[in-house]
């Protein structure tokens, strides 16, 4: 089954790699949301080091929309799904394999962000063993749950408008959770951002564990 | 309240007019004892002698509690009919999940507005972002909102059926994770403890708090059979459609061959007026 799913994720961030859309239009978008916020909060320094956390994890969720959205329509093109739906792989190693896809890609557009606010917002660094960790948990929940959800709205007539009412809503605990350990590893805010990193961890293990469950309703679909 | 012209046209039995009669005399009484009988929150404290308590406001309770109980209850319903649109692909099932998720977020939507006008006086602000319940609540009235709208997307039922089901389950399993979050998030809340266990059992208050639980509890079940009638007639509706249309297409082929076979010596003469 892990095979598999390296074989479909390798297949996903190849064709990533090659038509360079998330690193041309997507990490473009983000950094540009980033300035926007400069502009939005008057550009005050004590303002843009206060919310970083959270500024920068609303922009993470936006590009999110972007990857899970570009994530389907690579499969829906020339009908690509049909092949992936005959090549024997289990639905599960499909689901696995996107959401590691999608989560790398986050990661990479994580580690751009942060040098963006760090430039951008004069955001300094307390923890890094906590940034990294968060990191990482908030990017496997947030990819798995756009893997998920994603694959709910490819199927259906309204795929663009449908995905963001439906995900956004479920990210919420991973917004708050991350903007809260992000907010102590910068020294922001005075919270436990341990226990935080755990509650992403938990929404990541749940999400990783339905969408293995349930994703062969979803495959044969669309 | 379900009177058509025609007699097959309704989704009305006898049993549901009893009940829609029921839920009627119901809201009157109610109305007569959360405006009338009831006394307004006000009680003495004992060392200061001050009244204190909510006043009239209490009376939005009336609402506001069996809303909120009975919101979380249709979800739950909800959440149960996809797990068996799931386990069983039942159509019926299918139908009682989108009914019971359309009056669960109904009613969400009312326990947030009655919260908001009754948290104005209270608390001096519509909107009160450190109050966990209040805003988990408010995302489970969006998620489920995208619920509804992933329902109106059209496509082959089977497959909304199912997809809807998926949502629905993820849905209903958010609810402790968003409100644990929440509530870590702002770690205090300013909700009312459960004021049920200050109050005397000889007030009225109580009773017609119990008593606006037993009449939203039988207008929800009303609404809900209705609903269910409504989309089983949509489904046979589409089902009746597309056989007509079929049968239609196979009358038309069936009428074209014989008018060839009919056709003297072949396609030349008369025949030719037929297109």
């Amino acid at each position: 089954m892990f095979r598999d799913a390296l074989l479909v994720a390798g297949k996903d961030l190849r064709i990533e790699w090659r038509s360079r859309v998330a690193l041309g239009q997507v990490a473009p978008f983000a950094l540009l949301v980033l300035v926007l916020f400069g502009f939005a909060l008057d550009a005050e320094r004590p303002a843009l080091l206060r919310f970083a956390g959270g500024l920068f994890w609303v922009t993470v969720l936006l590009s999110l929309l972007l990857a899970v959205q570009r994530a389907y329509a690579i499969e829906s093109a020339d009908g690509a799904i049909d092949g992936l739906r005959r090549s024997g792989i289990e639905p599960a190693s499909v689901f696995l394999g996107k959401t590691a896809a999608v989560s790398i890609q986050i990661a990479v557009l994580e580690v751009l962000l942060g040098i963006g606010i760090v430039v951008l917002y004069d955001a300094r660094v307390e923890s890094p063993v906590l940034l990294v960790t968060a990191g990482a948990a908030a990017a496997v929940g947030a990819a798995a749950a756009g893997t998920l959800y994603g694959a709910l709205a490819a199927g259906t007539r309204a795929r663009e408008t449908i995905l963001p009412i439906l995900l956004l809503p479920v990210l919420a605990p991973v917004l708050i959770g991350a903007t809260r350990a992000f907010g102590d590893a910068l020294g922001a805010t005075a919270v436990d951002g341990w226990a935080w990193t755990g509650l992403l961890a938990a929404f990541a293990a749940l999400y990783v564990a339905f969408g293995t469950l349930a994703f062969g309703v979803l495959l044969e679909e669309w | 309240m379900n009177e058509t012209t025609g007699s097959t046209a309704t989704t009305g039995s006898r049993a549901t007019r009893v009940l829609g009669l029921a839920c009627l005399v119901g809201l009157g009484i109610l109305g007569v004892f959360a405006f009338g009988i009831s006394p307004e929150d006000a009680r003495i404290e004992e060392v200061s002698g001050e009244t204190v308590g909510q006043g009239d406001l209490v009376r939005i309770m009336y609402v506001h509690v069996p809303m909120a109980i009975l919101s979380y209850a249709f979800l739950s319903l909800c959440a149960v009919g996809s797990a068996m649109v799931l386990w069983r692909r039942s159509r019926w099932w299918d139908h009682v999940a989108h009914g019971a998720g359309e009056i669960g977020t109904l009613f969400c939507g009312i326990t947030l507005v009655t919260g908001m006008i009754w948290g104005r006086p209270t608390w001096g602000t519509w909107w009160e972002w450190g109050d966990v319940r209040l805003v988990t609540t408010l995302v489970l009235f969006l998620l489920f909102v995208g619920y509804l709208s992933l329902r109106r997307v059209p496509g082959d039922p089977e497959l909304v059926a199912r997809r809807a089901a998926v949502v629905a389950l993820l849905g209903v399993l958010m609810i402790p994770i968003v409100n644990r979050s929440v509530e870590w998030w702002e770690n205090r809340t300013l909700h009312q403890q459960s004021t049920l266990t200050e109050m005397r059992i000889e007030d009225w208050t109580l009773f017609t708090l119990m008593l606006g639980f037993l009449v939203f509890t039988l207008v929800g079940a009303w609404m809900l059979v209705h609903r269910f009638r409504v989309a089983w007639l949509e489904g046979e509706l589409e089902r009746s459609g597309l056989d007509a249309a079929i049968s239609e297409r196979r009358a038309e082929a069936l009428s074209g061959v014989e008018a060839a076979i009919a056709r003297p010596g072949g396609g030349a003469g008369p025949a030719r007026e037929v297109p």
